[in-house]
């Protein structure tokens, strides 16, 4: 560990542009002759369209479908059998199906001109009964969203296997029927596009707060019906992602079409509204879970029905199914069990379409599963942090191939229980709880654990059946002929402070100083292809890349300074930007050898390599399966029975990342996916009524969590280092989302035991405690 | 998120306010701090065609004092009154209201005087100047009138003001040095707005025992006379007070009123 390579706790280089407000995010972007850009969006959550009537005068200004001839709609299928292929227009065509979905395109000088055209467009509307309930949506529907399918399922997946053993030998069978909210991403930065037609280039360029510009390029390919070569996509500032910028926008392609067919900039601002109103699109789900113990709290099998409400339409690259997919190969946890059958619907409803949500499936199958498991332990009466330790994966076990042919690559389970459970102090919690608050609080504390897949690879999508397919990573990297590194990698940085951390690995592999390496990320016409930011993937992808690149840059710098210096080239170390000769004084800096290969090539070795100084390496982990990183979160609670406000006391989280190339990034990770938990936990929920309208659509009705809501988060790590990445890293930055809801929930679930109150649905909003205390009581 | 077009004036007097508004009929709205009408615009929940901007107006950021009462300002914001820039005739419980509104930030462009028109029941301050026994004054081409707070708000966003009327202040008697005042309400997050509020004033002096119940479906409900709250009376006695005042949906919101009362009357102090 050096003070600037990988370990280092180096404070981010571009917080000096952030913290000062100088970012540079789509909506600072300033194109001369720019138009912007206003949709008129369905109020209605499901409608046939009878007609769009422009404003008189003003048709030229407004586009509807009929307009955009050429234009495909988007769609993404995944190769899952039984999946149901459905288009996506990207101006409703025929039906609208959510509330918020695109009807028409205003354009105008300014944003609030452009509304003022939107307000004048009449929609001719014949509302037809609103799918909104998944469960009713399956078993009992009002109407089908896609009718040429004969029912509401995107997808079913069965994973079978024979209880009937274990139904007999349990002595504790818990059923319970959960069910998590659908929420709202909220990055700080919404969507936001800016498309213009570069005729010098003859190329679309198109600027994007996008997660994954590469893909978003392939997709406005399709769509536009023109080659990819005409296409440059740029992300600039991301001012947050956790997936809802991975997604190709319908926004995208009509400002693409648009800025074509006016030879004008076009912009799209995503407001606040719009995002609450529109995109609510993420974490619904519903379980009727079973879990077989027996009498010691050993884990005999799960039996579980899973739904997921995945929105109208199949989002593009990820799918409507990635969520379900993902939930009966991860339901199982960290956990060894004899038996396991899950069956998932992916559910189509009249709402926004899924997008994976920071920790996708995993934070469902976490609260369904650990709530369900602090049921066996209240039924059994034994600590629910014993009943996980008795059940979890040993280390000496690693690696283990788990009930669902999980690659676990390491990690010591039970020690994150243990500590997470010495740092909460149950013990405290129990003396404490038997003396009554002098409030009339009640006092409770909850566990939950998970393990995290992170940059899984090839096998594991096209086994997902997601049309997006990651293979290897790359990173082309150059020196400058003043010694500067330069790095061009596919993913890109919303949030996760990359051009850090991407020097870091440079200045373990090369010894150049992090101030000397530029990163360049998020323009299509600039980097090699990457599938983009998303599943944690990118320090052990473009980090691997990174190091596999500067690896080769090493070996070429070796040779020419081996020539200059007279000796082996294996003689030589890189540290400290220079080339030195091991056990001697002597060394040329990186910048005076990159002087010799770009002004004095005469100095050169004879057999110097002509690529020179640049070199594009590729990587992959060496499984597909990629990493599993960990965490046991603990929460202590206080909950006032009257009001149903919970308070969090305390909250400890003890996390195995591997190798951190940064710690200090990796804790701000965790505290940001924290937060955010418990947001899901607590706070954040989009209502639907009957007809499908959102219900809480300003954020003085969708809450979220602030810094009177986030505790002083206590973090502790193990470093269980992964044989499969090229540092031992292991892909970290969801899983401060995951676990919250559970541990939380079991905290309050423990706070309400002796009232006979249990919840099992998130968030667990002050009413639904409340209620059900009353209900007890009753 | 734009608002729609509309003409804005900023008048330097009451009177040329008050023509303005007269002039616009149903399409003027007054603005002050614009912390509840900015969003509205911005929403086009309305879409009026005239502002009037009332920042202007220096008699409106004025405050007096007399031996009985303090005179406010419509546009002495919720900082002025956190921060001590203005008396407290309530000893102290004027401040702890406002700095509980919301956000500090809307707390610095915030009215006493918006708050009060805008009539929203999860603002604080009708109830709070309800329980206080305050008097709203208001100016219109009628000329000058004054109605006490607890009947100046009938309804959800609805107020006695007539067209072309604006308040202009609001006078708040002055509590005895005995008395003592309680206030507490319930929201899910500091900041956001209240889903019950409770308050009790005790004013021996003065003989007067008041409470209130807000942040109903209705104006607040005062209960001129409270004096059986001050033996503490059990949990059915506040739920039914709840039932009755509140026009609460559930069994949850009346506990949540019910319980807001109980605790306004715990932090009297002893």
């Amino acid at each position: 560990m050096t003070a600037k390579g990988v370990g280092a706790r180096l404070p981010r280089k571009e917080d000096r542009r952030f913290l000062k407000g100088q970012g540079e995010y789509v909506a600072n972007l300033r194109l001369a002759g720019m138009l912007d850009v206003a949709f008129v969006r369905s109020p209605m959550a499901h409608a046939r369209i009878r007609a769009i009537a422009k404003p008189r005068g003003r048709e030229a200004e407004v586009f509807s479908a009929a307009d955009l001839l050429g234009v495909r709609p988007i769609r993404a299928v995944s190769g899952l059998k039984g999946f149901k292929a459905s288009d996506q227009p990207v101006l409703a065509t025929g039906k609208v199906r959510q509330v918020g979905e695109l009807v028409a395109m205003c354009v105008a000088p300014t944003r609030a001109a452009a509304e003022d055209l939107a307000d004048l467009v009449e929609l001719d509307l014949e509302e037809l009964p609103a799918v909104v309930d998944m469960i009713e949506a399956r078993t009992r529907p009002a109407a089908l969203v896609h009718e040429e399918w004969g029912d509401n399922v995107f997808l079913e997946s069965l994973a079978d296997d024979d209880l009937s053993g274990i139904r007999r030998d349990a002595a504790v069978t818990v059923r319970r029927t959960i069910r998590t909210a659908r929420q709202h991403m909220s990055p700080l930065e919404g969507r936001g596009v800016i498309c213009e037609w570069n005729r010098r280039l003859d190329q679309l360029v198109m600027h994007s707060a996008t997660q994954m510009p590469h893909i978003n390029r392939a997709g406005l390919a399709d769509c536009l019906g023109i080659d990819q070569g005409s296409i440059r996509v740029i992300a600039p500032d991301v001012g947050g992602g956790f997936g809802y910028k991975g997604i190709l926008l319908p926004e995208e392609v009509c400002l693409a079409w648009l800025c074509r067919k006016l030879g004008r900039p076009v912009r799209w601002i995503e407001d606040r509204r719009e995002q609450l109103s529109a995109n609510a699109n993420c974490r619904e789900h519903h379980y009727d879970i079973t879990v077989y113990a027996d009498a010691r709290g050993r884990l005999l099998g799960i039996d579980c029905e899973a739904t997921v409400d995945s929105g109208a339409y199949s989002s593009y690259p990820f799918s409507a199914c990635l969520e379900g997919a993902q939930v009966s190969s991860i339901l199982p946890g960290p956990y060894k069990m004899e038996r396991f059958r899950c069956r998932t619907w992916s559910v189509a409803t009249n709402k926004a379409p899924i997008l994976p949500y920071r920790g996708v499936a995993r934070t469902g199958v976490c609260f369904a599963l650990e709530v369900a498991i602090d049921a066996v332990a209240r039924a059994l009466k034994m600590e629910p942090h014993e009943v996980r330790l008795a059940n979890l994966v040993q280390p000496g076990e690693m690696p283990y191939l788990n009930i669902t042919k999980k690659h676990f690559d390491g990690g010591d389970y039970p020690e994150a229980v243990r500590r997470a459970a010495r740092m909460i102090d149950v013990a405290a919690v129990r003396a404490r709880q038997k003396r009554a608050e002098t409030d009339g609080r009640r006092i409770g504390v909850g566990f939950a654990i998970y393990c995290e897949q992170a940059a899984h690879g090839t096998s594991v999508y096209f086994g997902w059946g997601i049309p997006m397919v990651p293979g290897h990573e790359q990173c082309a990297a150059r020196l400058s002929p003043d010694g500067g590194l330069e790095l061009r990698i596919g993913a890109h940085s919303h949030g996760q402070g990359m051009e850090t951390t991407m020097a870091q690995v440079a200045h373990s592999v090369l010894g150049i100083d992090p101030e000397n390496v530029r990163l360049v990320h998020g323009d299509t016409g600039l980097t090699p292809y990457s599938t983009g930011t998303w599943g944690s993937r990118s320090m052990v992808m473009s980090g691997g890349a990174v190091a596999a690149a500067c690896d080769e840059i090493a070996g070429r710098v070796k040779a020419i300074a081996a020539k200059l210096l007279e000796v082996a080239a294996q003689d030589l170390v890189l540290e400290n930007g220079h080339v030195r000769v091991a056990g001697t004084d002597r060394k040329l800096a990186l910048a005076e050898i990159a002087h010799v290969w770009y002004r004095k090539p005469q100095l050169l070795p004879a057999d110097v390599d002509p690529a020179g100084l640049e070199a594009t390496a590729g990587y992959k982990a060496k499984v597909d399966t990629g990493t599993f990183s960990y965490a046991c979160h603990a929460a202590t609670v206080a909950v006032d029975t009257e009001t149903g406000h919970v308070e969090i006391l305390d909250y400890v989280v003890v996390e195995d990342g591997g190798k951190l190339i940064n710690p200090m990034i990796v804790d701000g990770q965790v505290f940001g996916g924290t937060a955010q938990g418990i947001g899901t936990a607590l706070y954040e929920e989009m209502p639907f009524d009957a007809q499908g309208q959102p219900l809480a659509t300003t954020l003085a009705d969708y809450l979220l969590p602030g810094a009177t809501e986030v505790p002083a988060i206590r973090i502790d790590h193990i470093e269980t280092v992964s044989p499969h990445t090229r540092f031992g890293q292991k892909g970290i930055g969801e899983g401060g989302a995951i676990a919250p809801p559970a541990a939380i929930a079991n905290a309050v679930n423990d706070a309400l035991a002796p009232l006979g109150v249990e919840i099992t649905e998130s968030p667990l909003t002050p009413r639904r405690i409340a209620e059900a205390v009353m209900k007890a009581r009753a | 998120m734009k608002a729609a077009p509309f003409d804005y004036a900023r008048p330097r007097d009451v009177g040329e306010a008050v023509k303005l508004l007269a002039g616009a009929g149903e399409g003027g709205k007054p603005m002050a701090g614009s912390q509840s009408l900015g969003p509205m615009l911005n929403l086009r929940l309305v879409q009026p065609a005239l502002i009037v901007d009332l920042r202007g107006i220096e008699e409106l950021r004025a405050t007096s004092e007399t031996t009985d009462a303090v005179v406010f300002g419509a546009c002495v914001t919720h900082a002025d009154i956190e921060d001590a820039r203005v008396p407290d005739p309530a000893r102290g419980l004027m401040r702890e209201v406002a700095s509980n509104i919301a956000y500090r930030a809307v707390r610095n462009r915030g009215t006493i005087g918006g708050s009060l028109s805008h009539a929203d029941p999860a603002a604080d301050w009708p109830s709070a100047l309800a329980l206080l026994g305050a008097t709203v004054i208001l100016e219109g081409p009628g000329g000058r009138r004054e109605v006490p707070a607890e009947k100046f708000v009938t309804g959800v966003f609805e107020t006695v003001l007539r067209t072309g009327e604006v308040l202009v202040g609001v006078r708040v008697p002055k509590v005895s040095r005995r008395a003592r005042t309680g206030y507490w309400k319930f929201c899910r997050k500091p900041g956001e707005f209240p889903q019950a509020i409770g308050g009790v004033l005790d004013d021996p002096e003065r003989g007067t025992v008041r409470a209130v119940i807000g942040a109903t479906r209705g104006p607040p409900h005062v209960l001129g006379d409270a004096r059986a709250l001050l033996s503490r009376p059990g949990d059915a006695a506040l739920l039914a007070l709840a039932d009755a005042a509140a026009l609460a949906d559930d069994a949850y919101d009346r506990q949540l009123h019910a319980v807001a009362l109980r605790r306004a009357l715990e932090r009297l102090p002893a």
